[in-house]
């Protein structure tokens, strides 16, 4: 651990602060709660709002897994999780199963989160209606009134224009049957994991100074037409390493002349599975 | 105020500054009825319309709306949610600036459709027939739902916004200059199209226009406001044929007759 930091980076003003916004966050499911977001030692949109968090709600005895697109290995991922290795020194891990505390990027592990373990979103955007009410005043309006109609437009929009709902990560959900929420850059595939997860889903975004959270066991539920129901879309292939059917799939090209595989995204997940299959 | 009255409004003042832009005006609607509010431009019509729909609060007096159950409500101590409610489903707004109103960006079927999702409409297939229906009312070929109103011209883009206006079918619509900047012959087209509407739909309208013309059509009473002050009200064949009020008289001889 570094000499010369405060434990896991942050001053504990800092942390206090942040954790009476989570407070606030997780009695009001799903609606964005302002904080001073502080400037952290890495450019915004890296995950930032996602450090701030981790780093307030991180205590000596936790164990920290860090992923970016599902992977433990890529340099954001690296990164943030040797950044409190060095900062807090908490143990780290690669393993879904034995992490308290889980910061992600744009995935939800496919292993079943527990009720003792947290999942940290680094969200770019936390205002599910940015794209069609410029104002921001007037989206706090409509998330104060409920009044969800225009993100229905859109969904009616694209059914109109492409015979289908054409949103496939961000996809904008309900929390508690009240506040729109955007559930940062996952891939929809991922969106009937929030459903009803016994971990605490906590939402950090830097740039925007804003966090919200879902308490374990809320309701999520993406936001469709009655003739149009959701429906999470993965790429129609087996893992070429595991062989799973089931996991979300990241397309890998493999040479210039077209060859692609399709592997797991989930980095932890797919060597279990091999490990078991070696076994 | 009697029994039935849809809107009425009592002793209604409002200054800008030293302007006074609404003086002691009363106002009652009756269901079904079209009432037509004209007078010159800076007489206070449009002021009196954002007041009477809500928008704008009166320095002094009241408007009382009767709601679907037949409640008397005070609209200016009502709740804003209340009244955004009011504004979704039995009330409908048509601007002069149809651009201003709908959604470029959203296609004819989208704009029609969104005061349906606003209510809590979530059948895509539903919501897209009736746009459909809407659309053939209003004289736009259906086969038209996908484009944008970008590409509509002026008089479709009218048309368009009355249409997403009405599909919840409200009781009482408020139309602030609808034919205006419209060329005579699409606003004769629309004139009658809005005439046969609210005949079928049994509207309440208070239509604000500077248009004699226009009131002449459609209302059946008739306000002639002059600097905040009503200065002649009634029927109006009765106000138009025979204006008492020397400042009538002027507006109804200064129309060019063809």
């Amino acid at each position: 651990m570094s000499e010369g930091y405060n434990f896991a980076y942050l001053d504990e003003q800092t942390k206090r602060m942040i954790r009476r916004a989570l407070l606030k966050a997780v009695a009001v499911p799903g609606h964005q709660i302002p904080f001073g977001a502080r400037e952290m030692p890495l450019p915004y949109g890296w995950g930032t709002g996602g450090i701030q968090v981790t780093a307030a709600i991180l205590g000596q005895s936790d164990t920290l897994k860090v992923i970016d697109q599902g992977a433990d290995d890529t340099t954001n991922a690296v990164s943030i999780r040797r950044f409190f290795a060095r900062t807090a020194g908490v143990a780290t891990t690669t393993e879904t199963a034995r992490a308290s505390v889980i910061q992600t990027r744009h995935r939800i592990p496919e292993t079943t989160l527990r009720a003792d373990q947290i999942i940290v979103y680094q969200v770019p955007q936390p205002e599910p209606l940015w794209r069609l009410e410029p104002s921001r005043a007037a989206c706090r309006t409509m998330h104060a009134l409920a009044e969800y109609g225009l993100m229905h437009v859109k969904l009616y929009e694209d059914i109109a224009r492409y015979g289908q709902v054409a949103i496939s990560y961000d996809y904008p959900v309900m929390v508690n049957d009240r506040h729109l929420m955007a559930p940062s850059p996952i891939p929809a595939f991922d969106n009937p994991k929030m459903d009803r997860m016994p971990a605490l889903q906590l939402f950090g975004a830097g740039r925007e100074k804003r966090i919200y959270a879902i308490p374990p066991y809320t309701s999520v539920r993406s936001l469709d037409f009655a003739d149009h129901p959701f429906r999470p879309h993965r790429a129609p292939h087996a893992c070429t390493l595991c062989g799973s059917r089931d996991s979300y799939l990241d397309e890998v090209l493999t040479d210039d002349r077209g060859g692609r595989i399709f592997v797991c995204s989930d980095t932890d997940y797919c060597a279990t599975r091999q490990r078991k299959d070696a076994a | 105020m009697s029994d039935d009255t849809l809107l009425s409004a009592r002793d209604l003042s409002l200054s800008f500054g030293t302007l006074r832009a609404l003086d002691g005006v009363d106002v009652d609607l009756w269901p079904g009825e079209v009432l037509a509010i004209v007078g010159e431009s800076g007489s206070g019509k449009s002021t009196l319309l954002n007041v009477l729909a809500g928008r704008l609060t009166p320095d002094q007096g009241h408007v009382f709306y009767r709601d679907p159950d037949g409640h008397l409500a005070d609209l200016h101590a009502m709740s804003a949610p209340a009244l955004r409610a009011l504004h979704r489903s039995d009330w409908g707004f048509v601007q002069q600036d149809a651009r201003a109103a709908l959604r470029m960006g959203v296609s004819a079927g989208g704009n029609v459709g969104e005061r349906l999702m606003a209510k809590g409409a979530r059948h895509y297939g539903e919501i897209r027939a009736e746009a459909a229906r809407w659309l053939e009312m209003v004289e736009i070929d259906p086969g038209r739902i996908d484009d944008l109103p970008r590409i509509f011209s002026g008089g479709m883009l009218q048309r368009l916004q009355i249409a997403a206006t009405l599909v919840t079918h409200p009781r009482l619509v408020f139309m602030d200059e609808p034919t205006g900047g419209l060329d005579v012959s699409v606003q004769a087209r629309l004139l009658d199209l809005i005439r046969r509407l609210v005949g079928q739909l049994g509207l309440a309208v208070v239509l604000v226009t500077h248009d004699i013309a226009v009131a002449r059509l459609l209302a059946q009473r008739i306000m002639v406001m002059q600097r905040g002050r009503v200065v002649e009200a009634g029927l109006t064949d009765q106000v138009l044929d025979d204006p008492a009020h020397p400042y009538t008289q002027l507006l109804v001889s200064s129309v060019l007759q063809a």
